[in-house]
């Protein structure tokens, strides 16, 4: 059981991938990131309850928080570099 | 016979999430433009997570693993849709346009 | 089962190296460079290092890519093309890359057993970690008790770190707290990043004191620490972080936690026992175990924590192109 949905979420990883390295602008990627980011976190749960290690878990929670993080970092940097925050 | 139905239950929800979640990717993989390829994302992604962290919790039980699980799905709830509002709107800003649909074609 | 998984996080993780060369837009590049990082804690994960998977976590896929953004910021955004060919460095790069496989051939194989390194020091580590400790993460013990002296120098490393970046960038302070081009991020970002905030420093005391037990301890939560404090830095604007945490008590905190530390080992001396030695801190020895390894393991992360915060600041507080340039932080 946890093998197949491990598998499907590989699967879900390698196209997210796919249109991180297609994707025509910066946006396209910064979502395959943050889709990628998500995934994983599952991905280390379901994998730590396969092995039966639930300290994981720890490490999945740490992902969450550290993933959002990140995503608008670079949203930070290329508004402040491209956008026109008077603009709203 | 209690513990029998908990597992099948745990079963469809971690499959089904998994398939919610793979059928996000063929979305973000297959939609013509940005802002619907972001809908795609947040969606899939936050209710497949829910699933598959919900049938993970009953697999569980009642310990510590079930709190860290549900603490997990309180950062995603949080996390996600917020970090989708924020590409959105600088999306907005850089002056990135959604691709709408020409009027003349059915 | 697991082979698979092996076999796919290693060949994502060859595909996106090659993809964070060939691309010339260093901000995708950032993203891929965190991506990366995210397949490189996955294979942790599979291999059951759990200690270095959440370390691998918390720096790589956050701090790094956010100290790269900030350089980037910084700098140009594009890569430019390279002047020259690249037929001799890659001949070069295959026979040296060759050379080092022949080398290796000679090793034991990954993971034997009867590896001349599983079969002196480490078995012993492990067999005498219940008695002597008494702390059921085998790696927190011998990170911090058995080679408890190699981690001090690892902290004063990170505190030397942190002195550099200040002795070559400095710290500019703002003059207002709020500039008149400061970028104000919306409304519903501000809010979220004030309700997770508390809970990623509460979560970084709890890796803290957890770190006996679980994954965890003082270079892991010092991060997470940071990181919170660098959330808030993001959305609330650089004048308000640095009206919250001044840059001069960072400075004081990243001392302190290495003082922490080496007072740790001098009140074992003036106790009575060796540099270090945490058997005479408290009543019985495992007790005093316990304690020292706390001690210590706070002041590791109180350091760490200063030393990243010092380096953000120090990076993003800088204006590309002279003091009155537009303001891009």
């Amino acid at each position: 059981m946890y093998s197949i949905a491990t598998i499907l979420i590989l699967v879900a990883i390698a196209v997210g991938l796919v249109r991180a390295f297609r994707g025509p602008t910066l946006f396209d990627r910064v979502m395959a990131g943050n889709m990628i980011g998500t995934l994983t976190v599952l991905l280390v749960a379901v994998l730590g309850f396969m092995n039966g290690r639930p300290e994981f878990l720890d490490i999945a929670l740490v992902y969450v928080l550290i993933s959002f993080v990140s995503t608008i970092a670079v949203l930070r940097v290329y508004v402040s570099r491209h956008g026109d925050p008077d603009s709203d | 016979m209690l513990d029998m139905l908990l597992d099948i239950l745990s079963w469809i929800l971690l499959l089904g999430g998994a398939l919610f979640l793979l059928t996000g990717a063929i979305g973000v993989l297959r939609f013509p433009d940005f802002y619907s390829r972001l809908h795609a994302v947040s969606v899939c992604d936050t209710l497949g997570a829910g699933m598959v962290l919900l049938g993970l919790m009953l697999q569980g039980g009642l310990t510590l693993v079930t709190v860290k699980l549900m603490l997990i799905f309180y950062f995603m709830v949080f996390s996600g849709p917020t970090a989708v509002h924020a590409l959105a709107e600088a999306a907005q800003v850089s002056g990135l346009d959604p691709v709408e649909d020409d009027p003349e074609d059915g | 089962m697991q082979y698979l998984v092996d076999i796919v996080l290693l060949g994502l993780l060859m595909i996106t190296g090659f993809a964070i060369v060939r691309m010339r837009s260093l901000l995708a590049v950032t993203m891929l460079t965190s991506i990366y990082s995210l397949f490189s804690a996955l294979l942790f994960v599979v291999l059951d290092a759990v200690d270095v998977a959440l370390t691998e976590a918390a720096i790589g896929a956050g701090i790094s890519t956010i100290l790269l953004l900030a350089t980037v910021a910084l700098t140009t955004e594009y890569e430019k093309v390279p002047g020259h060919r690249s037929l001799l460095p890659l001949l070069v790069v295959t026979l040296t890359g060759a050379a080092l496989i022949y080398g290796t051939l000679d090793m034991p194989h990954y993971g034997d057993p009867n590896a001349p390194v599983h079969r002196h020091v480490a078995p012993e580590y492990i067999e005498d970690t219940p008695e002597e400790v008494g702390v059921p993460n085998v790696v927190t013990s011998v990170l911090a008790s058995y080679r408890g002296y190699d981690t001090l120098g690892e902290v004063t490393v990170i505190f030397t770190a942190g002195v550099g970046v200040l002795a070559l960038l400095g710290v500019h302070l703002r003059k207002r707290t709020e500039q008149p081009h400061d970028y104000k991020m919306l409304v519903v970002l501000r809010v979220i990043a004030k309700l997770l905030f508390p809970l990623i420093l509460l979560f970084a005391l709890y890796v803290l004191f957890h770190g006996d037990y679980g994954p965890g301890g003082g270079f892991q939560a010092g991060v997470i620490f940071a990181t919170g404090f660098v959330l808030y830095a993001l959305t609330h604007g650089l004048g308000n972080a640095e009206r919250v945490i001044p840059p001069a008590l960072l400075g004081v905190l990243a001392a302190a936690g290495v003082l922490l530390y080496a007072a740790v080992g001098i009140e074992g001396m003036l106790l009575g026992g060796k540099f270090l030695e945490y058997n005479v801190l408290a009543d019985d020895p495992v007790s005093g175990q316990h304690l020292g390894i706390l001690l210590i393991e706070t002041g590791v992360g109180i350091t760490v924590a200063a030393v990243i915060l010092i380096i953000y600041f120090g990076f993003v507080s800088r204006r590309p192109g002279g003091a009155d340039a537009q303001d891009p932080s």
